[in-house]
């Protein structure tokens, strides 16, 4: 290979010198767009934006779900609401998404029923959702793990001739781990067509960024790999979608994946059983409060003439109806088999899980028995 | 019938599969054009192009990972760990989602996929190299657990492992590879999966055995019967599901039973055997279940697994302590305590 062209080949793969951005934060657009992106439609925008209060209506009413006691546990996205919805936007609905534990409003961008998308975190022991049917993976508590999964199904697209797309969620925390490296190391030997979608949100539970990697910016992990990188304010839905949309076409084009590391904000703790004041300091978080992806959108939009008051009322309506639907649908108790946890063990179970099952099935018939009596 | 040995048989049975199902694919280390450091891929890349066996990265979560994606996107993939010790970093793809994605998705993702490993020593290699394994997937609920020891069940029951809608790990007795028997491959004679057979019948004790210690099983049957004494072998064939029905039958018939395997005894499948024998036979049992196991040592070094490995003698001295006559059987009593 000639210098040039090597020149060229690594030019190809290393990510924008600084997050590629449409939109300051005052909802201001920046001064000379970034090369290479194309700022989506506006009907585009005004969708991400509907969804994205959409999907802080849904955040918010989950955690005070948690208080309420009607949901065991919620890892929050507030504060990610751009980088979710831009993702499933990013997508058409023949591809599949490989979701984490935190990316419920992306789930609910999806189209998932809110009330299935919190079915493990109430406490049941499935998914809720039916992955074949709405393509999208359950979404994965171990790290990073789901990320090799995401390259097979990509390479199963791959092989089939269809020209669908996988995209796996992952968070900053996670690209520490094996698997992360593996899947990038797979895809790109295999030009699988599956986007690596970082969040990186600055922290993974309490430990920063700056402990998690001295790399200048996660994007720069594909390069080793051979995988085209890119990086993105993930504050700015706007680039976040150009960015997104134009990972997708490129995997989807047959030319490989793509590493796009969103630069966001995790606004609220961990989840709602961990305290964030233990390590970080409130400054920080006003500074990011200062970034807020949704009213960075929804000033943007307003300027152009995009957005009026009749259509904030209206979505105002709109997110409130949903709060209520999940509300109504979370107070209803839900109602587990404790005989079905023996039935999807195996497509067909063992002898010893029918036996299990009906030793179970005769020790609770006479706790109900011992009751009546 | 012709002359073949389990490696033999264990290519064609992948051959056979790639040939009548374009689902299946083979992938892993090495498994293409060197046709595996066992050779049981042979010739299939050659033969079914590298579309459908091909070598990926060197990264055993990577390869069980993409499996993982590759099921759920229809495939089947029948995917090699090149030795039983190189499985542990997929220990976590195999143990988190391989086990469990038909249940977190209640039953709507299943994932038909094999992993194939070659097991257990007997060959003389070095460290790593020759670990039995079988108990923590047979621990682990969601996955199904196969260990041939006849060419002709390698066969088939790698044909029903591709075949079955569950993951399953596909344990191979590397020590076996080579051996060479008659083994009808083109008309089935092989009992179901998930059923064990009676390798040797026998009327004065079972000896449960699987994979690696079925023939030392079946060489210890056949020193004793020089004796007079006749051991049935029964040879598990998939330890889940485990057949309960043919052992329980076997050591109801013959009163004693030991459990032969090859892993280190402590916490083992062996242990599990034995408690099922005796929570199921307990009233036909003339003397406790015994085990014949490996040490509870790291895998010795290629010089001293002679010493590691049960043999027939091993086998032998626990046959003799069945308590045949009114002897009470010491062995195990503590120092300055009475029989």
């Amino acid at each position: 290979m000639s210098v040039k062209s090597l020149r060229q080949t690594v030019q190809g793969l290393l990510p924008s010198l600084t997050p590629v951005r449409f939109v300051a934060e005052d909802g201001a657009p920046v001064a000379g767009p970034p090369a290479g992106y194309t700022e989506p439609p506006v009907g585009t925008l005004r969708e991400a934006y509907r969804r994205m209060v959409l999907g802080r209506r849904f955040d918010t009413q989950a955690t005070a779900l948690t208080k309420q006691g009607r949901l065991a546990v919620y890892p929050s996205s507030r504060g990610q609401e751009a980088c979710q919805v831009g993702a499933v936007l990013a997508l058409r609905p023949d591809d599949w998404l490989f979701p984490t534990y935190r990316d419920s409003v992306a789930l609910v961008t999806r189209g998932i029923d809110p009330v299935e998308v919190l079915t493990l975190l109430r406490g049941d022991w499935h998914c809720g959702y039916d992955p074949a049917a709405t393509r999208v993976a359950p979404q994965c508590t171990p790290l990073a793990t789901q990320v090799l999964h995401a390259t097979g199904m990509a390479e199963s697209l791959r092989r089939k001739g269809a020209d669908g797309v996988a995209m796996a969620l992952i968070g900053d925390g996670a690209t520490s781990e094996g698997d992360f490296h593996e899947a990038l190391n797979f895809a790109a030997v295999f030009r699988a067509p599956v986007v690596f979608f970082v969040q990186n949100n600055q922290y993974a539970i309490s430990v920063p960024l700056a402990r998690q990697t001295a790399a200048p910016a996660l994007a720069y992990k594909g390069i080793g790999h051979g995988v085209r990188s890119e990086q993105v304010d993930g504050n700015d839905a706007v680039a976040v979608l150009a960015v997104l949309a134009s990972a997708v076409a490129h995997a989807r084009a047959g030319h490989g994946p793509v590493l796009v590391e969103a630069h966001t904000y995790r606004m609220d703790a961990h989840t709602n059983a961990d305290d964030a004041t233990r390590y970080r300091r409130d400054e920080e978080v006003e500074r990011w409060r200062a970034a807020d992806p949704v009213e960075r959108l929804e000033t943007y939009l307003r300027s152009r003439g995009a957005l009026t008051d009749a259509d904030t009322a209206a979505l105002r309506e709109e997110a409130e109806e949903l709060a209520a639907a999940l509300r109504a649908g979370m107070n209803a108790d839900s109602v587990l088999d404790p005989l079905e946890l023996f039935d999807h063990v195996y497509a067909e179970p063992t002898p010893q899980l029918r036996e299990q099952r009906d030793r179970l099935a005769a020790e609770l018939a006479a706790a109900t028995q011992a009751q009546e009596d | 019938m012709a002359k073949v040995t389990m490696a033999q048989a264990l290519n064609t049975a992948l051959r056979d599969a790639l040939g009548e199902d374009e689902r299946v694919l083979v992938f892993g280390e090495d498994v293409g054009a060197l046709g595996g450091v066992f050779r049981i891929t042979d010739g299939l890349t050659r033969d079914f192009g590298e579309e459908r066996c091909f070598d990926t990265p060197l990264a055993e979560a990577g390869i069980v990972g993409l499996a993982v994606g590759m099921a759920m996107g229809g495939f089947r993939p029948v995917v090699e760990m090149q030795f039983d010790a190189f499985a542990y970093p997929a220990f976590e793809q195999i143990a988190s989602h391989v086990a469990k994605t038909r249940n977190r998705t209640r039953g709507r993702i299943g994932l038909p996929m094999v992993i194939r490993i070659p097991y257990a020593g007997g060959i003389g290699g070095v460290e790593h190299h020759c670990d039995s394994s079988e108990a923590y997937y047979a621990h682990t609920p969601g996955l199904k657990v196969v260990t041939p020891a006849t060419a002709e069940d390698a066969y088939w029951l790698l044909r029903d492992a591709i075949a079955d809608p569950d993951p399953v790990v596909f344990l191979e007795p590397k020590k076996l590879y080579w051996s060479r028997e008659e083994a009808a491959l083109e008309t089935r004679g092989a009992p179901p999966f998930g059923r064990a057979a009676v390798r040797r019948a026998g009327r004065d004790a079972t000896l449960v055995a699987y994979g690696p210690s079925v023939p030392v099983a079946l060489a210890a049957a056949e020193a004793a019967a020089e004796e007079g004494i006749e051991l049935e072998v029964v040879d598990l064939r998939t330890l889940v599901p485990f057949d309960d029905g043919t052992v329980v039958e076997s050591v109801r018939r013959t009163g004693r039973c030991v459990v032969v395997q090859e892993a280190q005894g402590f916490a083992g499948v062996g242990a599990e055997i034995a408690a099922r024998v005796q929570e199921r036979c307990f009233h036909s049992l003339a003397a406790p279940v015994l085990r014949v196991t490996g040490f509870d040592i790291p895998y010795p070094p290629p010089k001293l697994e002679h010493a590691h490995l049960p043999g027939v003698d091993r086998i032998l001295d626990a046959v003799d302590r069945l308590q045949f006559t009114d002897e009470p059987d010491t062995l195990h009593l503590p120092k300055g305590v009475a029989a």
